[in-house]
């Protein structure tokens, strides 16, 4: 049976769809079976940081009005077996998502891959409530501001109100994920700290993925940055919060980048 | 017994929810016979009803509109005076009858002999999860007690006292049934706005000293007051 796992955020650029793209594709680098289901319906872009828009065919609104099969949608990684993605369609808007679609879907998917990671719009309305209702778990990304954390604190307190488990009176299992730290501007303030994010949204940390070019690279060339580049340095802390989310207790390691020997020099260049 | 909680802003009236004890009572049919047993009740206790508001509880009856009209005047001749209704179908209730009366919470019963009240139960909500963002907890009855911190954007409305054990970063609203002797306690204030029955406070009014500290907020001649709880 697989896991279901939402990325949210509620605040929108903090980093859901890069960070599905590079757990998803950690997992299945750890040769875990692994779908990504993109649900930010018309606004679609999980498709391009991993490198499959132009073999997207049949999509998930598709899929949940009975148009296509769910095995004609699911594409294939061409880099990773056992990675595939639940496109969204991009013309249709959100309305187009039903619930018992999107459980139905979900229940044919839970026999037939380890995980299963949903890839939630930003904001609370439909398309992201639909994305966490059915998770077992969730990754809450949140970048070190203040207006991040408190869209994140929200999105928890839906995550423990509006998910199906939360109904059951269950509890989901909740990590957070720091995107975009930077160790120097958080000791000089300019940040808030780890601990602070911690403490306000008392959740459990899965990992802190430093703010690096690599990132923004690995998705133009539409490649999760585990598989572009596995040795830089917010990989490892994605490979660090994928080994997490299996059960393994490694400590939080805060990468960086070796600096090249001219910046070394001359420090940051402005 | 209703509440509501107190609306109050610069420049406009002050509205405010208060709750009331009332006795119910519930006839039963045939009325006639009802009647005759409640006569046969008031003969013991002669003043009982007298000055004492009522309430008619019609749900255990089916009457119509000059049927549930007829029954008040006969209760009126009895020195019985009916302040709203209860359990009647809203589409049969205009005036000149009572108006109809929702959301009554059951008070331990009482002696036909009028005999005391058993003390009344002591009211709390007590929270062990964090209030987040967006979150509002109300509760009109009594005092919120919150384990965890009340997160930016999160708000608490209580009838009674606020205690909150982690930080208080959202809003805080006590008293808001009218009670001044509400007070908010919090172990560390970061708090947006508080409030105590209507007079309230942001943070930018309080003093930058008593952020992040354990604070206490209570109401002085009405002037909203926050002090440190060293």
């Amino acid at each position: 049976m697989a896991k279901v796992l939402v990325v949210t955020s509620g605040k929108g650029g903090v980093g859901k769809t890069t960070s599905t793209a590079a757990l998803g594709a950690a997992l299945a680098q750890a040769g875990q079976k692994v779908a990504v289901i993109d649900f930010d319906v018309g606004l679609r872009n999980l498709d391009l940081v991993m490198g499959a828009e132009r073999r997207v065919v049949f999509d998930l609104i598709n899929v949940v009005q009975g148009v296509a099969r769910l095995s004609q949608a699911l594409i294939r990684d061409k880099r990773l077996e056992t990675l595939w993605l639940l496109p969204a369609s991009q013309t249709r808007d959100k309305d187009a998502l039903t619930e018992a679609g999107i459980a139905s879907i979900i229940r044919e998917m839970r026999g037939k891959f380890d995980w299963i990671i949903c890839d939630s719009p930003a904001g609370i309305e439909r398309g992201a409530t639909l994305a966490m209702r059915f998770a077992d778990a969730a990754v809450i990304v949140t970048n070190p501001e203040v207006s991040s954390v408190r869209d994140s604190d929200r999105i928890i307190g839906l995550l423990d109100s509006k998910t199906e488990k939360a109904e059951k009176g269950e509890r989901i299992d909740k990590h957070i994920l720091i995107t975009r730290f930077d160790p120097n501007r958080a000791t000089r303030g300019e940040m808030l700290r780890i601990e602070d994010v911690l403490e306000i949204l008392s959740t459990p940390l899965l990992g802190v993925i430093p703010e690096s070019e690599e990132v923004l690279r690995a998705s133009n060339i539409g490649s999760p940055v585990t598989l572009n580049n596995a040795a830089s340095a917010p990989a490892r802390a994605y490979f660090d919060a994928a080994s997490r989310l299996r059960g393994e207790d490694i400590p939080v390691t805060i990468y960086s980048e070796r600096k090249r020997f001219l910046e070394k020099l001359f420090g940051r260049a402005a | 017994m209703t509440a509501a909680a107190a609306v109050r802003s610069n420049d406009s009236l002050r509205l405010r929810g208060r709750s009331f004890m009332a006795f119910v009572l519930a006839p039963a049919l045939p009325i006639t016979e009802w009647l005759a047993q409640f006569d046969k009740w008031c003969r013991n206790s002669p003043n009982f009803f007298a000055g004492k508001p009522i309430i008619l509880d019609l749900a255990g009856v089916t009457l119509a509109r000059p049927e549930i009209a007829e029954l008040i005047t006969l209760l009126a001749a009895r020195g019985v005076r009916i302040m709203g209704l209860e359990g009647a179908q809203p589409d049969q209730i205009s005036p000149p009858l009572p108006p109809l009366l929702q959301g009554g919470r059951e008070l331990p019963a009482m002696t036909s002999d009028g005999g005391a009240l058993r003390p009344k139960e002591p009211n709390s909500l007590l929270i062990e999860t964090p209030i987040r963002s967006g979150q509002s907890i109300a509760f009109p009855a009594g005092d919120v007690i919150v384990l965890g911190s009340v997160s930016s954007g999160a708000e608490i409305v209580a009838g009674g006292s606020i205690h909150v054990y982690g930080a208080l970063r959202g809003r805080a609203m006590a008293g808001s049934t009218g009670n001044t002797r509400a007070r908010i306690f919090c172990s560390r204030n970061e708090a947006e706005l508080v409030s105590i029955d209507g007079y309230y406070r942001t943070a930018e009014q309080m003093d930058a000293h008593l952020r992040g500290r354990p604070t206490q907020c209570r109401l002085q001649d009405r002037v909203l007051s926050i002090a440190a709880l060293e």
